[in-house]
């Protein structure tokens, strides 16, 4: 799987790869220590904000809070 | 009003099983329509892991189309939180772009049966805004949605299948006892969502043929809308 950056893939993979063994052996196993990655992913999430940001991809349209629990119909907002 | 939809897929995963291949879902044989993944944010809060990711997926316009219709990608967010210690991920999924013409907010949550299995709820608010079709639209929206929750699940399970191969838990329910594992599928036989998921472990060749997920549905949905609207497509 790629990046949206395409020259984000190789810091995408490493940190993946690096995730994927904390989550498995470390964090699944009651270890909440995340240093572990967390070089690599500072290096990683700078090349993806550059991207983000050359893409145009707005971030405060997605600065909605973690709102899993109470979520509530909304009523229709409709225009004229 | 939102339209609302429901659903619920057992998983013949252990939860941590579920989790280890969630953040591996990409790429599955289903997945090409899948083009990136990132993390965009992760952090412990409270011993709980909190993630979000951005996924997007690009409408296909044939080259020559290029000229005159921009090729926008659509992209979606999925927020989530895992709970090691109470054993739920919930997952917060939605589109950025083309929420006035339809906007999907997916909510998943996983957690651990008694039975030691996975199981998955999933429930979908689909709305519009567009006037005059907002109706229409979240029932089409709706229809979308339930048939390719199935799909989603395969996919997703074909991901587990080839993560764990050994499969300790299934293999020991139907080596050990063959009766209770059958008596545990005609139980939930009416579910057909499981019905599908345990054809599904011996097909996999059924997979390949037409299996999306509910990613390609937001993509898909978002173009054939977009599509009655432009007359330059």
């Amino acid at each position: 799987m790629n990046s949206l950056g395409e020259d984000c893939n190789e810091l995408k993979r490493k940190y993946d790869a690096c995730f994927n063994l904390w989550f498995s052996e470390r964090f699944l196993k009651g270890d909440n220590d995340d240093s572990m990655c967390a070089p690599i992913f500072k290096v990683y999430q700078e090349c993806v904000k550059k991207a983000m940001e050359e893409q145009k991809i707005e971030l405060r349209e997605i600065e909605a809070d973690y709102s899993t629990g109470d979520y509530n119909e909304k009523p229709e907002h409709s225009k004229s | 009003m939102a339209s609302h939809y429901r659903t619920e897929t057992v998983f013949d995963y252990s939860w941590k099983q579920v989790v280890q291949a969630y953040w591996n879902r990409y790429p599955n044989p289903a997945s090409h329509h899948v083009l990136t993944e990132d993390t965009i944010s992760r952090e412990i809060r409270d011993g709980k892991l909190y993630s979000r990711r951005i996924l997007s997926k690009t409408n296909s316009v044939p080259k020559w189309g290029e000229r005159f219709y921009k090729n926008t990608p659509v992209k979606i967010i999925e927020d989530s939180v895992l709970d090691p210690k109470s054993k739920t991920l919930i997952t917060f999924t939605r589109n950025i772009g083309f929420k006035k013409i339809m906007k999907v907010d997916e909510i998943v949550e996983y957690s651990e049966q008694k039975d030691g299995r996975t199981l998955a709820v999933r429930r979908a608010y689909i709305s519009s805004q567009v006037f005059g079709f907002s109706r229409a639209i979240r029932a089409f929206g709706i229809e979308r949605f339930k048939s390719n929750c199935h799909k989603a699940a395969n996919g997703f399970n074909f991901v587990l299948q080839r993560m764990f191969p050994n499969h300790q838990h299934h293999a020991a329910m139907t080596n050990n006892n063959t009766m209770e594992s059958s008596k545990n599928v005609d139980h939930h036989h009416h579910a057909s969502t499981v019905a599908t998921l345990q054809q599904q472990q011996s097909k996999t060749e059924a997979i390949k043929k037409g299996v999306s997920n509910s990613f390609e549905f937001f993509k898909g949905q978002a173009s054939k809308i977009a599509q009655m609207f432009s007359v330059k497509n």
